[in-house]
């Protein structure tokens, strides 16, 4: 094998995914920062550290999520087989949780027992309330009010586990604002509270913290290839929004350059500026969020107004890491529409039994289409980083269908 | 290139004229004078563009009138994530009313002329960084600005823009808060140029009634680490207040109270809005003069 650079030795000191990344954040916000990239450095020289979070990613959350056969989406396309690593069964219904478990154990190390965070979809703020009442920790989620009505289920379980709930009122009022709100937060509440974020984005240490933590799906489904297939699969894809799932899943793939890795963005009803959320495949490099990246912006440096049915991949940047596999042509990055993603929820619902979330059901569309274009001797993982159930009721509405389900 | 062509036609020791004085000396030649006279400097900020751009040139005009020694002027950016409810609602505004940066540089050119106390921008560096740091800063030189406040952009991140600042003349100010660490503030406090910004509580900007604890204390600490003036913003709002800080830092720095006062007029005829904004300051303007 010829002796390529490892791309998986990133980031440097200063948070940098070779241009991409570092930290650009108001000076209040730098100590703890610097607290929390000094914290993770022990944490994870700490044998006790990763033997209780082991722990509870077994027990707790169910892992090792399984690898499944999708026989008969894999007999539709009639192509490639069809693999799903299945974070839809791990406890809260998506990969969220094993980021929210690790930064909870963080933040108690630091001695910090106040937790924010920003949730779009809601799963990730389902995962922090999780963390939080298990942990016994405070527990405030921003969230979009657009997406609270859109997400009304994971709303409920938050408030269930004891977790607040502030609904955020400015801007877009979805995933962007929450992280505003979250880091406004922050800046008067930083010396007692530790800010959980949700994706691979945010000032340096966050997208290596939230990768590493998330990098469990992509060992695991390394390891589940050799042991069933005896190698490694030939194609991974996984769905883009600020890129956590997607991150985790292709870390541990990123060194084995013969995997073809595949990032679906939300493309939403068009191409046009403001009809979608697909940053790599649109955005200019940009700070957003305290890092540089892919961002959908004006010519001044405004934030772009962004959509997608998808209330998870709703953002309009990315993570730097995502922003680095791009221009080194590592990663592919592709974007599936609003309709498309819905049909893909439809087949997979109707073939696998399975409820996809609507920002799975972005890989999923186009894993479907590009397994028939493969030879059934090809292996294709689609990270199912969640299930549907919080999407039921928005797409009967978009669907024009009654609650329950059934037509007009 | 430019200074090269200027050093020669300049006669070899005549001296400078107060044209040539690059926007920084000027920023220093009012701290100066504001020390001959034992006043301390009021430093008010506006939005850019909040409510409109032409407003915008009669707001800073009004504030110089009212004795301010020097004036940030922000600019308007979508996700301002070190602001308060007032200052983000004002960004709103303005990005809503259509400011560019085109013009926001437009508004800084034009009251520049006008009025005698220096402008600086203050600038999120997603701004800065889409832009580019040269032109950003040629930009800014051309509109008549004395220099920056970039508030996301720590130290680790400044080089680059330092570097040009410096070339250009213009000021890199930089900001110290109490969450600062003693050694980090010692560094901030010595790369700091134009003057240094104490934030003087943790958290965003807005309106606050009292003075936090420790703060003179840590001026009276920042002194001995920095010739530069010290000015304190976050949370001032009242004469009372601006006066207790001016006792032990160079100046005070009065953000949302201004940019409140700016939203609640904003509906009525500009002159009004004007002279409201004058009314303001003065007093703030008298508080500080000692």
């Amino acid at each position: 094998m010829p002796a390529a650079p490892a791309l998986s030795s990133v980031p440097d000191a200063l948070g940098r995914f070779g241009r991409f990344g570092g930290r650009y954040v108001p000076e209040t916000l730098s100590a703890a920062l610097d607290q929390l990239e000094r914290e993770y450095a022990l944490a994870v020289a700490d044998p006790t550290f990763q033997a209780e979070l082991d722990a509870l990613l077994s027990a707790f959350v169910g892992r090792p999520t399984p690898l499944l056969f999708a026989k008969r989406l894999t007999e539709y396309a009639g192509g490639a087989q069809i693999y799903f690593k299945r974070e839809d069964l791990s406890h809260t219904g998506a990969h969220k949780i094993n980021n929210t478990l690790g930064q909870g154990l963080l933040a108690i190390r630091m001695g910090k027992r106040r937790i924010i965070a920003e949730t779009g979809a809601g799963q990730h703020g389902v995962a922090t309330a999780t963390a939080c009442a298990r942990f016994g920790l405070d527990c405030v989620v921003y969230m979009g009010s657009e997406d609270v009505r859109r997400q009304a289920p994971n709303v409920r379980n938050m408030r269930f586990m004891g977790a607040e709930v502030r609904p955020v009122e400015s801007g877009s009022r979805t995933l962007r604002d929450a992280i505003n709100e979250a880091m406004r937060d922050w800046m008067g509440s930083v010396e007692t509270t530790h800010y959980i974020i949700g994706s691979v984005v945010g000032p340096h240490p966050f997208p290596r913290i939230v990768r590493d933590f998330q990098s469990v799906i992509g060992r695991e489904t390394v390891e589940q290839c050799r042991r069933q297939f005896g190698r490694l699969p030939d194609t991974v894809v996984a769905c883009v929004g600020g890129g956590s799932n997607a991150a985790g899943m292709f870390y541990p793939f990123v060194d084995h350059r013969e995997v073809r890795l595949v990032g679906v963005e939300a493309g939403g009803r068009s191409g046009q500026p403001g009809d979608h959320a697909a940053s790599l495949s649109y955005g200019s490099p940009g700070i957003l969020h305290g890092s540089l990246s892919y961002v959908l912006q004006d010519q001044d440096g405004q934030t772009a107004d962004v959509h997608s049915v998808s209330a998870g991949l709703d953002y309009p940047g990315v993570g730097p890491e995502h922003s680095y596999w791009r221009d080194l042509g590592r990663v592919e990055y592709t974007s599936v529409t609003d309709g498309e993603a819905l049909d893909a929820f439809d087949l997979v619902a109707r073939r696998e039994g399975v409820l996809p979330a609507l920002e799975t059901s972005h890989a999923l569309a186009w894993a479907a289409e590009e397994a028939a274009k493969r030879p059934p001797s090809e292996i294709l993982v689609v990270c199912l980083s969640g299930r549907g159930d919080k999407d039921a009721a928005e797409i009967a509405r978009v669907r024009g269908l009654t609650a329950d389900g059934s037509g007009k | 290139m430019k200074s090269n062509t200027m050093a020669h036609d300049t006669p070899k020791f005549a001296p400078v004229p107060i044209s040539k004085l690059r926007p920084i000396d000027k920023l220093a030649a009012v701290f100066a004078a504001n020390r001959a006279a034992g006043r301390k400097a009021l430093a008010p900020f506006v939005t850019a563009g909040d409510p409109d751009v032409a407003t915008s040139v009669a707001v800073l005009e009004a504030i110089d009138r009212a004795g301010a020694s020097l004036c940030e002027l922000g600019v308007p950016y979508s996700d301002p994530i070190a602001d308060g409810p007032v200052i983000q609602s004002s960004y709103t505004r303005a990005l809503g009313a259509g400011i560019t940066l085109e013009g926001m540089f437009g508004i800084a050119r034009e009251a520049s002329a006008r009025v005698q106390m220096p402008i600086l921008a203050m600038a999120s560096y997603s701004l800065i960084f889409r832009r580019g740091i040269e032109r950003f800063v040629a930009d800014a030189t051309a509109a008549g600005l004395a220099g920056f406040v970039v508030p996301d952009l720590p130290l680790e991140e400044s080089d680059e823009l330092d570097a040009a600042c410096r070339t250009a003349g213009l000021a890199l100010v930089r900001l110290v808060t109490p969450t600062t660490p003693p050694d980090r503030a010692e560094q901030i406090a010595r790369r700091s140029t134009g003057f240094l910004y104490c934030v003087s509580v943790a958290g965003v900007t807005g309106a606050r009634t009292e003075l936090p604890p420790g703060l003179i204390e840590r001026i009276e600490w920042l002194r001995t680490k920095t010739d530069v003036p010290i000015l304190v913003g976050f949370g001032i709002s009242g004469a009372d207040q601006a006066r207790a800080v001016a006792a032990v830092a160079d100046g005070v720095i009065v953000g949302s109270a201004l940019v409140r006062q700016v939203a609640e007029l904003a509906s009525q005829p500009r002159e009004q809005l004007v002279a409201g904004v004058e009314r303001f300051i003065a007093p703030l303007a008298t508080a500080v003069s000692g």
